[in-house]
């Protein structure tokens, strides 16, 4: 199937939904890793929206990209119950041991932060390509690091 | 041999999933047949994975679990070094009082049979015997209010939307869950999902709503997965759906998730975010109960709020009225987080206080080390020192130590804690997470930020700027974003003004 007919198909999916925007670009980011520049127009017009709010929806979460993220992603908590285990220490030994900052997509690795987790009693905690991980600490950054480039 | 291993995300996280392969694995090696049910947590995260074992005693608890752990569980259970005994013989699970959370973690939380076999439904069943006004009568005599963080008292929002005229209603669960510190939602989502939807459902009955949405952050995977199906269980079985357990009312749920945006977990900005909008904030009235999703009169309650009522409704208002203190009724799942021995899910009446769930039941700081600093209700709540330990648990008595519950999570800091950079953290979060509509939240949080910095840099006179602006952020914002942020920040000032002291001229 052609990405012009996958994208039609998860539209149509939708269409019939309240508030379908949210559900299609959650689709269109599971099949394309990312929101790409040629799926808008016809978002828009099956929703019956103009261009400009399908980017300014895309561009409000956090969560939606326009580019490709790397070919794996951790993400890193940074909120208040990781801190109190340790959180600040362990991202600056992420970021030595993949040579990156938070924020940053390098070769092939994309390192962002994350506010919270749901991990709070098992904290520090991150998620890797989707994974959840938990009871972080300076052991397990060499793992992680491993795993990122590999 | 009935195993269960926790299916839960913290377990996860912990390695439920290679605890409960190597107990498949190693029974197959021995020819042992096994059962291994996925339950939920029982909340004792510590202890995660907690693998349970069926004997004749009840149910018996080893754990933290590891793979290397398991091969010994079949040899000499009761001598296993890592075997607690029976499970609900735990001070910390014996200690509550489990109303909304009683079956999470003794059940498959997708087994229908077993969910109305510890009481489920009953709630339901009575709600349908009653008039829409009797069951909201019931919930406003009960005194729940609501558990997402501005404990407003449930009763009275469904009576406005009971009240309501209109052809379509809406009941929307708010399952965002972003505060640090909580992780409750996620819980009761995983281990007793048809908890949530019976509350729903009862819900929708004593308001004429049709249609209903739990927004799930998407941060929860998990809850996610375990909601949508859930949702599917209960619809073929007839106990959602076009006729709730066979009377005449209709109503469907279905599961949305969200896309990473702190500020959607407030209820105007959920509801924009439903409707495919960006999720800023609306101003208010409108009231959502009045004109909610697309306009229509819409119940709006957090995941807690909604769960506690099949209970309620089984057992009897007074039943849950009785238990708590002054306004502050019911019971309260804790969140118990950050630097705790004993970190995890703790549900109670309203009353205990501050120290009791700190030191006693958390056990103090997992490091050793003496508590600087609780942070009560997520990064909108306050610091609190160990001088308000005596602090009972209840709305009133937070607020009067400038304070809030909030959703209920505690995060305890030991004395490494940085105060100035925690509150300088509270700036940046809600500058990377205001949602832009009121300019005291977007400026004001960029500018606190640069003002805590001035004041790390040696500035002394950028104190009084700071405070200037936090009573600017507090009245002027349009939603508790805004208007909270100050709280985390001017509690830590309050309460440790020496880390604020310019360290210039403290040099000097
Ligand atoms: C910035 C912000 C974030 C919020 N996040 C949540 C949340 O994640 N979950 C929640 O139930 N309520 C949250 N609230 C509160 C909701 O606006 C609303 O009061 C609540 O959903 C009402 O349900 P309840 O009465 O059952 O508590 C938040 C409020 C604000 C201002
Ligand atoms: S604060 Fe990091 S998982 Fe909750």
């Amino acid at each position: 199937m052609t990405d012009t007919a996958r994208l039609s198909e998860i539209v149509a999916s939708h269409a019939e939904r309240e508030g379908a925007l949210l559900p299609i670009l959650h689709d269109v980011q599971a099949e394309f890793g990312f929101i790409p520049e040629a799926a808008l127009d016809p978002i828009a017009t099956a929703l019956r929206l103009s261009r400009a709010e399908v980017a300014g929806v895309i561009g409000f979460y956090h969560d939606f990209r326009r580019q490709p993220a790397g070919r794996h992603v951790l993400k890193l908590c940074r909120a208040e119950a990781c801190q109190a285990m340790g959180g600040v220490a362990l991202q600056a030994l992420l970021e030595h041991a993949l040579g990156q900052k938070i924020g940053e997509t390098k070769d092939g690795i994309t390192f962002e932060a994350v506010y919270c987790l749901g991990l709070c009693a098992c904290a520090p905690a991150a998620q890797v390509d989707g994974r959840l991980v938990g009871r972080l600490d300076a052991a397990a950054v060499d793992a992680l690091a491993e795993e990122m480039r590999a | 041999m009935r195993f269960w291993v926790p299916a839960d995300a913290a377990a996860k996280a912990c390695g439920a999933d290679a605890v409960a392969a190597a107990i498949a694995a190693e029974a197959a090696r021995r020819g042992i047949p096994v059962e291994i049910i996925r339950n939920g947590t029982r909340g004792m995260v510590w202890l995660e994975p907690l693998v349970e074992i069926e004997a004749p005693e009840g149910r018996l608890g080893f754990g933290p679990m590891t793979v290397a752990d398991v091969p010994s569980l079949f040899a000499a259970p009761a001598k296993h070094p890592k075997a607690l005994g029976p499970t609900e013989e735990i001070p910390f699970f014996k200690r509550q009082t489990r109303l909304t959370f009683a079956r999470c973690g003794r059940t498959d939380p997708l087994s229908l049979s077993d969910y109305e076999a510890g009481g489920g439904l009953a709630g339901l069943r009575v709600a349908l015997a009653k008039k829409p006004e009797e069951i909201v009568d019931d919930v406003v005599t009960s005194g729940l209010r609501g558990r997402g963080g501005a404990g407003f008292p449930t009763g009275i929002k469904w009576r406005t939307v009971q009240l309501a005229r209109a052809p379509k209603k809406y009941i929307v669960c708010n399952a965002d869950e972003g505060d640090s510190g909580s992780f409750a939602d996620r819980m009761l989502m995983e281990g007793d999902p048809f908890c949530l939807i019976e509350g729903m459902a009862i819900a929708a009955l004593a308001t004429g709503a049709t249609q209903g949405f739990v927004y799930i952050r998407s941060e929860y995977p998990d809850a996610i997965a375990v909601m949508r199906r859930a949702v599917e269980i209960a619809t073929a079985a007839g106990v959602i759906g076009d006729a709730m357990l066979g009377s005449g009312h209709a109503f469907h749920i279905e599961i949305r998730e969200g896309a990473g945006a702190y500020v959607c977990g407030e209820e105007t900005s959920l509801l924009n975010s439903l409707e495919g909008k960006r999720g800023v904030v609306r101003a208010k009235p409108p009231l959502p109960a009045l004109q909610g999703f697309m306009a229509a009169p819409t119940v709006v309650n957090n995941v807690l709020s909604l769960a506690a009522v099949p209970w309620i409704m089984a057992e009897g208002p007074e039943a849950y009225s009785a238990i708590g203190i002054g306004r502050s009724r019911g019971t309260i799942p804790l969140q118990i987080a950050g630097n705790v021995k004993f970190g995890g899910l703790f549900e109670t009446g309203f009353g205990i206080t501050l120290g009791e769930i700190v030191n006693d039941i958390a056990g103090g700081t997992a490091s050793g080390r003496p508590v600087k600093a609780v942070q009560v209700g997520g990064p909108l709540g306050a610091y609190h020192p160990v001088s308000d330990f005596e602090l009972a648990f209840c709305y009133e008595c937070f607020a009067e130590q400038k304070g809030l519950v909030g959703h209920a999570g505690l995060v305890v800091h030991d004395d490494s804690a940085d105060m100035m950079a925690l509150a300088r953290f509270a700036m940046e979060f809600c500058a990377v997470e205001s949602c832009g509509k009121c300019t005291p939240c977007r400026i004001g949080a960029v500018r606190g930020v640069e003002t805590l910095d001035r004041i790390a840099a040696g500035d002394g006179a950028a104190l009084a700027l700071l405070d200037d602006l936090c009573e600017l952020m507090k009245t002027g914002s349009l939603c508790a974003l805004g208007g909270f942020t100050p709280y985390p920040v001017q509690s830590a000032l309050r309460h440790f003004p020496e880390e604020f002291t310019p360290v210039r001229e403290a040099a000097e």
